[in-house]
């Protein structure tokens, strides 16, 4: 075990230090299959919008933030695309006893975000998700830069001044 | 004898990505991320709400996951500790260790993982692993898994492995396969085919030693050694319709759970949805019966799962609303599900400036219907095949229905409003076990409303209330949460159960709450009294008794 903990620790130290500069981090998507409302399966590490940013949501159906988040977002997320060409990827983690209501829900809500299906908790595990809603801010080199959880009215705010931050070239802060 | 196998898992891994990444460039490009979540409780007896004496005083649960990942190869492990375990977690769970590590590999083609791992087959009736640390609920298989695509579209899966049971391994040797085939990219590369469709099937085997025993004194029984099940689905997509189903098979296996009866169980599962924009509607059907799967013979608690039979009803949100919460009955249900949602026009006369969201629901659940097999002596009876059941009839007995109806409307940068009702039966002899009490028959009312001051300061206030002549009886709920975004929230709440028949136990549940976020770190901490209940998520529940005190959840991820 010992042995272990020490590969580890030696891949901490040896890797860390260059994952602190913002808007470049280095942290690229991790690679594994989701699939979207329409069957196909995709893996997470081919998501892109084309060079420009991409906001990645996790949440639930069950999840009362996360829906609030989301339909905050919604009523504002045309506005957002058109000034800063941001894309917002809604990555559902409803196993299979919800997972086929995310698409009537999400459409019947008129959302209208990317929706990937996690149905058993791979990308979240990948992402280091613990509590939902988790949202990522993703660069054009595909890097993650930004990370928040939980949601409070006024918190999308924070979310696209992040987004207007990183097109313009700025820092970000770390959290 | 585990750290050799692990070493080597990890050696082996190594080495194989050794052949695709030079070894100065593997420690050069890695990549560290990992998650950390501590939930301790310090506990206050009392008696009146049924909060005992806890010993220590003071409780805590903790994990913490550390990925390793460079191009192909990626490594992870989790430490978990719980000294001792917070109320309501299973008390095996006392302790700390590594009970979760993988290596895996992978190209273009192949991907080997060695070591703990998540799995699931299509809707997972025949085999899902998966975790829900909130819930202390983990059954990852350890052993080792190969995914394959020789072709584009083609998805081959193959596992070996036995469960996590707390801090050991269940007895059972569980065997899968899984196919997945999605025609459109096999054979349309160009997608000119505007309908999808996608086939799938699996086979999962279960292994645990042959034994024979006695039941009744008399009757002797031989369990037999290997268990396969079987499942195949479908998927068929075109615009907004999509329509999926799968349809499992497992032979004799009896267990605890099922009585020893040698009866075959079977699950289908059919779901149909159409939607367009602002309009959704889904209809699902289920059939499940004597379609426990686990790999321990004897087990009949929340361990040791090889399938997942998902419960058709909807995953409620509000506490009072998520009161009586249905899981599936794996011996045997029928259930019908539906649900609609519309969204009424922005800016139109009704849909107000916003627009206005509405969400119908309901399911329905009974039991199976089971007819004599082999004449009245064998009926339900050990060692024999029980009772046989035809496949498409409902059963007499209601176990669950839910009919519910939500609203929601954003009538101004300042306001929003949730209004929903709800109708609920609820079987508490058949889903509690509680034989001889009545059904549970409640009417729910909610509001929950949203307050903006601000670019940052809101206020949210819930009312609930919950009439049942059943039960407990009638109880309200109030809440209030205070918002400064994105950093800080104060919540102050109460649950009053005054419609109690019993007019001692009339009790108050209040709690005050604040928390703070920064990123991805959060900080939580909760005064109050909790009460005695069933907690949810993502499908399962546990119990967790009332308790008093004070909470501290810390999470960070990185």
């Amino acid at each position: 075990m010992k042995k272990i903990l020490f590969l580890i620790s030696l891949s901490v130290l040896l890797t860390t230090v260059s994952a602190q500069e913002a808007p470049t981090s280095g942290k690229k998507l991790p690679g594994v299959s989701v699939k979207t409302l329409e069957g196909k399966t995709i893996s997470t590490a081919d998501l892109n919008n084309g060079g420009k940013p991409m906001i990645i949501s996790f949440w639930a159906l069950w999840c009362k933030p996360c829906i609030n988040e989301l339909t905050t977002i919604a009523d504002v997320y045309d506005d957002w695309v058109k000034e800063t060409g941001v894309k917002l990827i809604a990555v559902s983690i409803d196993d299979s006893r919800s997972s086929p209501k995310v698409g009537p829900t999400v459409n019947g809500k008129g959302w209208e975000y990317d929706v990937l299906l996690d149905v058993n908790g791979e990308f979240k595990r990948a992402m280091n998700v613990n509590m939902i809603p988790h949202t990522f801010l993703v660069n054009g080199q595909g890097e993650i830069v930004w990370q928040h959880t939980s949601f409070s009215e006024g918190s999308e705010l924070q979310l696209i001044d992040m987004v207007r931050k990183l097109n313009a070239g700025e820092a970000i802060e770390s959290h | 004898m585990n750290l050799k196998v692990l070493l080597s898992g990890i050696i082996t891994a190594l080495t194989l990505c050794g052949a695709s990444v030079k070894g100065q460039d593997f420690l050069e490009g890695g990549r560290v991320t990992g998650n950390f979540q501590l939930d301790a409780q310090v506990y206050k007896a009392d008696s009146a709400i049924g909060a005992n004496e806890v010993e220590e005083k003071m409780r805590m649960n903790a994990f913490a996951n550390l990925l390793y990942s460079n191009g192909n190869f990626n490594a992870g492990l989790r430490f978990e500790t719980y000294l001792n375990p917070i109320l309501g977690y299973d008390p095996r769970y006392k302790g700390s260790g590594v009970p979760y590590w993988f290596g895996s590999w992978k190209n273009e083609q192949f991907e080997i993982t060695v070591g703990n791992f998540y799995e699931q087959f299509g809707s997972g009736m025949v085999l899902r692993s998966y975790e829900e640390r909130n819930l202390g609920y983990d059954n990852a298989f350890k052993g080792a898994r190969v995914r394959f695509s020789p072709y584009n579209g083609v998805t081959l899966k193959g596992l070996i492995g036995t469960q996590r049971f707390f801090w050991e391994q269940g007895p059972g040797i569980v065997r899968g396969l899984d196919g997945e085939f999605a025609l459109n990219d096999m054979f349309d590369k160009k997608g000119k085919c505007k309908t999808r469709v996608t086939l799938g099937g699996s086979f999962v085997s279960k292994y645990q030693p042959l034994e024979e025993i006695v039941v009744n004194d008399t009757s002797q029984l031989l369990l037999p050694a290997n268990v396969a099940s079987w499942a195949a689905r479908f998927n068929i997509n075109r615009g907004g319709f999509n329509l999926d189903g799968e349809f499992a098979n497992k032979l004799n296996d009896p267990s605890s759970v099922n009585n020893l009866i040698y009866k075959n169980g079977q699950s289908m599962l059919i779901q149909a949805s159409y939607s367009m924009k602002r309009f959704g509607v889904i209809v699902s059907g289920k059939r499940t019966d004597n379609m426990s799967f686990k790999s321990k013979r004897t087990e009949t608690g929340n361990s040791l799962d090889i399938n997942y039979l998902p419960a058709l009803t909807r995953q409620h949100a509000y506490s009072l609303s998520a009161m009586y919460p249905y899981a599936t009955q794996p011996n045997g249900e029928m259930a019908l599900q539906g649900q609609i949602n519309y969204k009424i026009k922005k800016e139109s006369l009704i849909g107000g400036k916003y627009g206005t969201d509405i969400a119908l629901n309901y399911s329905r659940i009974t039991s199976i219907k089971r007819e004599e097999a082999d004449g009245e002596s064998t009926f339900l009876q050990s060692g024999t095949l029980g009772y046989k059941s035809p496949f498409l009839a409902f059963g007499d007995d209601l176990y669950f229905q839910d009919l519910n109806v939500e609203i929601q409307r954003k009538f101004s940068n300042g306001y929003k409003l949730l209004i929903s009702y709800m109708y609920l039966n609820y079987n508490i002899d058949v889903i509690e076990g509680h034989p001889g009490e009545p059904m549970v028959k409640a009417h729910i009312l909610i509001a929950d409303m949203t307050f903006k001051f601000n670019q940052t300061n809101a206020l949210k206030i819930e009312l609930q209330r919950l009439y049942t002549k059943q039960d407990e009886g009638d109880w309200l709920q109030f809440m209030a949460e205070y918002t400064v975004a994105p950093k800080w929230f104060f919540t102050v709440s109460d649950q009053y159960n005054f419609g109690n028949p019993d007019q001692d136990r009339r009790f108050h549940y209040p709690t005050l709450a604040m928390g703070y976020t920064q990123g991805s770190n959060r900080l939580s901490l909760t005064y109050g009294k909790q009460r005695e209940g069933i907690v949810c998520v993502g499908g399962v529940c546990r119990n967790v008794p009332a308790s008093n005190g004070l909470t501290i959840t810390l999470t960070s991820s990185f």
